[in-house]
């Protein structure tokens, strides 16, 4: 069953330019879809515009059975849909602890259980959840980051590039990391650079360039593809 | 000059109440706020009418905690000038710089707009009250008390540092134990991670406002109890605000809180050797000199 | 009779809205086309009257000397105190800009503001500088002789006049020329100026110099114009606030709205009191304030509804480049 359809979307910064166009992309429940494609093909607008960072000019997104386009970031979250940005995705001088509890912030239930899941989930950040996010590593701040997202219990993760930046020993347990809360049940939505990687673990795979849907396909067959191979996973 | 020290303290609180909210506002809405000293103005002024208009009216009975200058009827005051103030902070933020955000317009144009509000609000003060000096209690001996060192202090002025320092500390438990409070310090650390998380980036200014003007009425009206009231005094403290704001580093609360201490005894140790009136300029070299050393302030990075 | 009270009362009015469109002038440079946030002008506006004064006043001398003090007198011709009060204002703004204009925009905003308060409380305090709050008398006014005294506002205005439009053209040409080009392009985006910061902060410099200077000429021509200078005169309000409104009323990088602005927020304002003489007689004492009411709100309404002014901004277009 499609949970999240994004449906001929186009989206820009500025008024006479689109960065995305026509875009269409479709996330089945339970799935991980990767969406990979050369820098500059919009696949970071792409979550920025899914999660109401950026509104689209033409087209609609559903969640669900739900419009969600246009609608503001934190109706957006509050509707079930997380996203972890890039860069600058943790709050420095907040403790770790904070920052789930941050994460928590449209919650008004108890959420100690989630936090526990979350601490379960990354075991380091519960030894030091007293530190300022600041102060952590590039892989610790990404966990804290994925952790603040999923204090929501999110039914949708966006993620924009996980890996960037990471030292490879690390990518490889950030991706198990995805694997598991996909496991949880979230669906989710990747962005990477990391093609190949993110390919592997994932159900099915878009290709864009230049803000445009290229090709999609299960994740194997994109895999298998010579073209793409040769084009976007470098060899 | 310890008793100068010592009376730069009660100012340096004073100047602290206005810096700590000036520093939240530069922060979280993103503007130097030109019309924090006028908010100090308003609050002052909320409470006179409060003590000498309003509590009288209703018959509430004058007292006073002897030794201190003011009774009951200020206790009363002191946190409704608070709330008024606050409550007009974010009546601003909506009628005003709320409209100039949604037209995306800079930071220097609501700074210039911040300007125009302080106007504002010291126009209509001097319509209803006019320019003269006021006491909130009139023709009353203020008998200091003399403390070791050969240091004479009022009553009053214990209790200055006493209240600033509470409201200080009632503001820490917030930001530090508080839902709320917490999702101000994520908001001023990074805005954009905020909308994303969920804040609702609008409440908090909302809340940057309330607490803002709070703390500045709360300066006003210690100021009042401390000298006088007169419609001029927020913009003469504009510049010591700005200067301990920098000083201890925009956005950092407890810089401002230093800021505001060192200002407040670099203005009286000053009287020393400069005429009172020069004050400001003390403050105002400070300021550039932070400016040519250290730009970022005490607590800054890099 | 009538009339000639109706006329004099006219040049009064054209001659102070020309003084101030000599500063809205003076901050176009600076925000109009620099995007320096200058609210120290009070600042500018005093030095350069005061320098303007004690140039072409002489040394009080005999029993004057006892009551008036002034840290100079020169006694030279008028054209002396407006090129001084120029030079003192830009050397000032060197000195103001070297903290600066590295920094955030909004820290020259306070530091100006400062500035402008400081030189207050100095002109206020210091007896031997320039006679402390009672200020100073009797400054010049050229070509006195030439008409009988209660015409020689006429010739003011002509004065005023000229050196507005000497100004404006002035700027003009600056602007038009490639240096006006680089100061759109540094207000406009400081990256894509493509320049080193050490270019972008001498840019800035020579624009905040400039604009001072011509507010300096602003100063004196007041300074002349109204013989009697005292501190109390050089308010952020009359001194600062109302040419902020002037300019943005005007339309901020278009000399033409700088003027323009000067004159319909100075008639504005003069036209405030007409409506504030009919207020009941315990309200009229407060009426100067419900005046400067209006011109706040005037300025907030401007910044939401209209904030390009009345004339908007105007391309400029280097005839040298393009």
């Amino acid at each position: 069953m499609t949970i999240l359809k994004v449906d001929s979307v186009s989206a820009g910064y500025v008024p006479e330019s689109n960065i995305l166009h026509d875009l269409s992309l479709e996330l089945n429940e339970g799935e991980i879809v990767s969406v990979i494609g050369p820098n500059g093909a919009g696949k970071s607008t792409l979550l920025k515009t899914i999660f109401g960072l950026l509104k689209p000019k033409s087209g609609k997104i559903q969640l669900k059975n739900e419009v969600i386009s246009g609608l503001k970031p934190f109706r957006i979250a509050q509707k079930g849909v997380s996203y972890v940005p890039q860069v600058n995705n943790v709050f420095p001088s907040l403790t770790i602890q904070e920052n789930l509890e941050m994460g928590a912030f449209i919650r008004s239930d108890d959420y100690s259980d989630t936090m526990e899941e979350v601490y379960t989930l990354f075991p380091v950040l519960k030894e030091r959840k007293n530190q300022k996010a600041g102060q952590l590593s590039g892989g610790q701040r990404q966990m804290v980051a994925m952790g603040r997202a999923l204090m929501l219990k999110p039914e949708v993760l966006l993620l924009d590039e996980p890996s960037a930046g990471l030292a490879p020993i690390f990518v490889s347990s950030i991706f198990d990391k995805i694997k598991e809360i996909n496991a949880t049940g979230v669906s989710i939505i990747i962005v990477e650079q990391n093609a190949k990687e993110a390919l592997k673990m994932s159900h099915r795979g878009y290709v864009l360039a230049m803000g445009q849907n290229v090709l999609d396909d299960k994740s194997d067959a994109l895999l298998a593809n010579e073209e793409v191979g040769r084009l976007y996973l470098g060899g | 000059m310890i008793e100068l020290i010592v009376y730069g303290i009660v100012l340096g609180s004073i100047i602290a109440l206005g810096a700590i909210g000036l520093t939240m506002v530069y922060r979280i809405v993103g503007f130097a706020n030109f019309a924090h000293g006028e908010f100090m103005t308003g609050g002052a002024y909320v409470a006179l009418f409060v003590v000498t208009i309003l509590l009288p009216w209703i018959g509430f009975p004058d007292s006073r905690f002897v030794p201190l200058s003011f009774g009951w009827r200020m206790v009363i005051a002191f946190p409704i000038a608070m709330a008024v103030v606050a409550i007009l902070a974010i009546a601003l933020d909506k009628i005003l710089y709320k409209k100039l955000r949604a037209k995306k317009s800079g930071p220097v144009i609501l700074a210039m707009a911040s300007l125009g509000a302080s106007f504002i609000i010291r126009m209509t003060i001097l319509i209803i009250w006019g320019s003269d000096y006021i006491f909130y209690r009139p023709g009353l001996m203020r008998p200091a008390l003399d403390l070791p060192l050969s240091v004479k202090i009022r009553p009053d002025q214990i209790f200055i540092f006493c209240a600033a320092i509470f409201l200080v500390i009632l503001l820490h438990l917030f930001l530090k134990r508080t839902k709320m409070g917490k999702a101000m310090r994520a908001t001023a650390d990074n805005t954009d991670l905020a909308l994303v998380t969920g804040i609702d980036t609008e409440r908090i200014i909302a809340w940057t406002w309330a607490i803002g003007g709070g703390l500045a009425a709360a300066g006003g009206v210690l100021y009042g109890i401390d000298v006088q009231l007169h419609p001029g005094m927020g913009w003469n403290f504009l510049i010591p605000i700005f200067a301990a704001t920098i000083l201890g580093s925009i956005g950092n609360i407890y810089g401002a809180l230093i800021g505001g201490f060192v200002i407040g005894i670099a203005q009286q140790v000053s009287t020393a050797f400069l005429a009172p009136t020069y004050k400001l300029a003390v403050a105002f070299m400070i300021m550039i000199l932070i400016l040519l050393i250290r730009p970022q302030g005490i607590f800054g990075k890099e | 009779m009538e009339f000639s009270g109706i006329s004099s009362y006219v040049v009064s009015l054209a001659i102070m809205a020309g003084i101030y469109a000599v500063f809205c002038l003076g901050l176009n440079i600076q925000w109009g086309y620099t995007g320096l946030f200058n609210i120290g002008i009070a600042g500018f506006f005093c030095i350069g009257a005061y320098t303007s004064a004690m140039i072409t006043t002489p040394m009080p001398s005999g029993i004057y000397a006892q009551y008036v003090h002034q840290i100079f007198g020169l006694n030279l011709p008028f054209v002396f105190g407006l090129m001084g009060a120029a030079i003192v204002c830009g050397v000032v703004a060197l000195l103001i800009g070297i903290p600066t204009l590295r920094l955030g925009e909004d820290y020259l905003a306070i530091a100006t503001l400062g500035i402008a308060e400081t030189i207050r409380l100095i002109f206020n305090n210091e007896q031997w500088l320039a006679n402390g709050p009672r200020g100073l008398m009797d400054m010049p006014q050229p070509f006195h002789s030439v008409v009988s005294p209660q015409n020689y506002n006429y010739i003011y205005l002509i004065i005023t006049v000229i050196a507005m439009v000497i100004i404006y053209f002035a700027i003009e040409k600056a602007i038009r020329s490639p240096w006006g080009r680089v100061l759109r392009a540094i207000r406009e985006d400081e990256g894509s100026a493509s320049m080193s910061g050490k270019d972008v902060f001498n840019f800035k410099m020579q624009s905040l110099i400039f604009g001072s200077m011509v507010m300096g000429i602003g100063g004196a021509l007041y300074a002349h114009y109204t013989k009697a200078i005292s501190p109390s005169v050089f308010t952020p309000l009359y001194g600062t606030f109302i040419i902020w409104v002037m300019l943005m009323a005007g339309g901020s990088g278009n000399n033409k709205g700088a003027i323009l602005g000067a004159y319909v927020i100075w008639g504005i304002w003069v036209g405030t009191k007409f409506v504030t003489d009919f207020l009941p007689y315990t309200l009229q004492s407060r009426a100067p304030y419900i005046r400067f009411l209006i011109i706040g709100i005037l300025l907030e309404v401007i910044l939401i509804y209209r904030p390009q002014g009345l004339l908007g901004e105007e391309k400029k277009i280097s005839k040298l480049l393009d």
